[in-house]
């Protein structure tokens, strides 16, 4: 059999610690997740409620679905609040250690600020700084190799998108300055 | 047969140069993105849905497809070579994958793994081809009754099938038809749970939603895991592939019963993980050697890949007949359909023949090229693995951002994206499954128009579900698989002896 067996090895040096402490548990997230969905649960039922959740000449009015729907949406996270309080004494599985939740953040923050630029600078500017800056800073890798990426893969995007599809995204001073 | 001269029909539509440039590029995508961790099928199909906004349906969804198809083989890659299943469906794949490729029987493995997805999508498609157009047909018979039966049929299907806790699945199935309740009401134009914001009046586009839950999401928790690989690379040579193709034959059984069971479980929502995982464990119960079995037997990955693709491509049978996904990945094709301007549902086989023939031709056509494809090019998609994940996370970011504002023009939807993300994080760590949600969003409306203009018909009573021995045959089957885990309980306990009527 001709075979090239070549390994590939790719390293991961900030690779979370599997001995990291634990933030938080699965069932206090639990617990939290449904008392939000049982706020959620009762704020849009009392919504549907007040547009009319019954009957008239008609037919069902336009909150009647929605509002049998939370009822059943507070039914069950009120179970699950139940279920994940009982569960709560007995074990405490990990919801995130403090070595994920690092990496989580530091994945999560840059996307917020993505988000934000893009609503300022336009999408194409967001996405050079935010590809540029998380190779530099969280990947580690050389500024020249972070930003030529960052460079040709906006290009990409911008030649695909607005230009190929016609598909138009967010813009800002920069792009009009182009004239684009 | 009339299915026949439709599917020529097809083949017809689709021999044109653009459409096969569009399915080559759909399928190289697809497969890139298979390969890469933290994506796969869904948020493949997800992500690069915007590119195919300004084409023409039948051309989009060749591509989409071809994305979706390209995903499938792609996932075989690394769980063969790295050990690493790209999606929960390959999980099963990598038992005696990995094993292989660790004896040097990469090549093998892959191989195997590729022509058995091939099969299995093979009698999937068959299927689809002969089976769609007669369950459409006999569904344009449906009133909104019976469709809201149906609906209300692959919910409680969701809910009692499920293997996630009961009230997890009615928690993410109810909050999924609730915010597609959000906006404009369709009756009565009515506006609903919008709290005097006008950026809730558009309501919450599923699309959005999905590029959220399963692209951002998935991005935070790729990142949680160690990214570390080391694998084999592997380049497949022509002789290898005769020696596994010249073997086939001999596993014929087993090839046909995961083909059976994918097909089953992909019209019902069990899936392709439950298919997989299946397929393993029947062909190593009825294997004459089962401690053979996850030391590197060729049986153990033809098993359950044949299961996977074939559930993979049967879920499409009841989103083409009946508007109603099978899979997270039929959702977003759906959401696609709504997009280009179709309507899912039984007409599309009347109104829309060329683009329903069209896609199932590029099914046949997409998997015979997709095979080829994969065979040939493996060591390049193994060696994308290399690129560090710092700069593969942030391109998908960037792309899920494109593709959530795209699709209404709207800086709010890549907020709402945002928070979609979180969700999908913090639902998937506490074991909400994602699947219902997103169904129930697509759905949702559909299902509403279906129960008020039934209830409006029988002037307010719930007598008009089981108004007629169909109707009504189909509600109580969804009623009894509602509380199926009970019956099947009580019918346990009684022994299977007495009949219970269940109700």
């Amino acid at each position: 059999m001709s075979q090239t067996d070549l390994e590939i090895v790719v390293d991961d040096p900030t690779a979370p610690e599997d001995d990291s402490p634990s933030v938080v548990s699965s069932g206090t997230v639990e617990i939290f997740v449904c008392l939000l969905l049982l706020a959620l649960a009762i704020t849009l039922g009392y919504d549907n409620w007040r547009t009319g959740a019954s009957w008239d000449a008609t037919g069902p009015e336009p909150g009647y679905f929605p509002f049998y729907l939370s009822i059943i949406l507070g039914g069950g996270s009120l179970y699950g609040l139940i279920a994940a309080l009982v569960a709560h004494r007995k074990a405490a599985e990990t919801f995130v250690t403090r070595a994920q939740a690092r990496r989580v953040m530091a994945v999560f923050v840059p996307t917020l600020l993505f988000c934000g630029v893009t609503q300022f600078l336009g999408l194409y500017i967001a996405s050079f700084l935010l590809i540029a800056g998380f190779m530099r800073l969280v990947g580690k890798i050389a500024l020249w190799k972070s930003l030529l990426t960052a460079f040709v893969f906006t290009a990409i995007m911008f030649v695909t998108f607005d230009i190929a599809f016609d598909v138009i995204m967010p813009k800002g001073p920069f792009e009009a300055a182009f004239g684009h | 047969m009339e299915a026949l001269g439709l599917l020529l029909h097809g083949f017809a539509v689709l021999l044109t140069w653009k459409t096969l440039v569009l399915m080559m590029v759909g399928l190289v995508l697809g497969i890139f993105v298979g390969v890469l961790p933290g994506l796969g099928g869904p948020n493949g199909v997800a992500i690069l849905l915007p590119l195919t906004f300004t084409m023409d349906p039948t051309s989009a969804i060749v591509m989409l497809s071809c994305i979706y198809w390209g995903a499938l083989f792609g996932g075989a890659i690394t769980s063969i070579l790295f050990n690493i299943p790209g999606e929960a469906w390959s999980v099963a794949t990598t038992f005696d994958g990995y094993p292989m490729a660790q004896q040097g029987r990469a090549a093998e493995a892959l191989t195997a793994a590729f022509t058995s997805s091939f099969i299995g999508s093979l009698v999937a498609v068959l299927l689809i081809t002969f089976l769609a157009p007669m369950i459409s047909s006999f569904a344009l018979k449906f009133g909104p009754p019976e469709f809201f039966a149906v609906y209300l049929l692959t919910f409680c299907s969701f809910v009692g099938l499920g293997r996630e806790a009961k009230h997890k699945t009615v928690i993410s199935m109810s909050l999924g038809l609730l915010l597609a309740g959000i906006g404009m009401d369709t009756v009565s134009g009515n506006l609903r749970m919008t709290f005097g914001s006008s950026e809730l009046l558009r309501g919450i586009n599923f699309l959005v939603a999905v590029i959220g839950l399963f692209g951002i999401s998935e991005i935070l928790l790729t990142m949680e895991e160690r990214l570390a690989l080391r694998g084999h690379a592997a380049s497949i040579s022509l002789r290898v592939v005769l020696n596994v193709w010249k073997d086939l034959p001999k596993y014929w059984v087993t090839l046909l019963r995961s083909s059976f069971i994918g097909c089953w479980l992909g019209i019902t929502p069990g899936g392709a993980i439950a298919a997989s995982f299946m397929g393993y464990n029947l062909a190593k119960r009825f294997s004459k050697d089962p401690e053979s079995f996850g030391k590197g037997r060729i049986e153990g990955v033809f098993a359950p890949e044949t299961a996977a693709h074939a559930s993979g491509t049967a879920a499409l049978l009841p989103m083409l007949a009946l508007g109603i996904p099978g899979s997270g990945t039929a959702a977003i094709l759906l959401g696609g359909l709504m997009v280009w301007g179709l309507n899912p549902g039984p007409l599309l086989f009347v109104e829309h023949k060329d683009f329903v023939w069209g896609l199932i031709a590029s099914m046949y056509l997409g998997n015979v090229v997709g095979l080829v494809l994969v065979l040939t090019t493996v060591p390049i998609f193994a060696s994308i693995l290399r690129v560090p994940f710092a700069a593969v996370a942030p391109m998908i970011v960037v792309s899920c951002a494109i593709g959530a504002y795209a699709i209404q023009n709207a800086m709010f939807d890549i907020w709402l994206m945002l928070g979609f993300g979180v969700v999908g994080y913090v639902f998937k760590k506490i074991g909400i499954p994602l699947a219902p949600f997103t169904l129930a969003l697509v759905l949702g409306n559909r299902a509403e128009d279906a129960f008020r203009l039934s209830m409006i018909g029988s002037g307010g009573t719930l007598k008009v579900f089981w108004s007629n021995g169909l109707v009504g045959s189909i509600t109580t089957l969804a009623i009894v698989l509602l509380f199926w885990p009970v019956i099947d309980g009580l019918l346990a306990r009684v022994g299977w002896t007495q009949r219970t009527r269940a109700t």
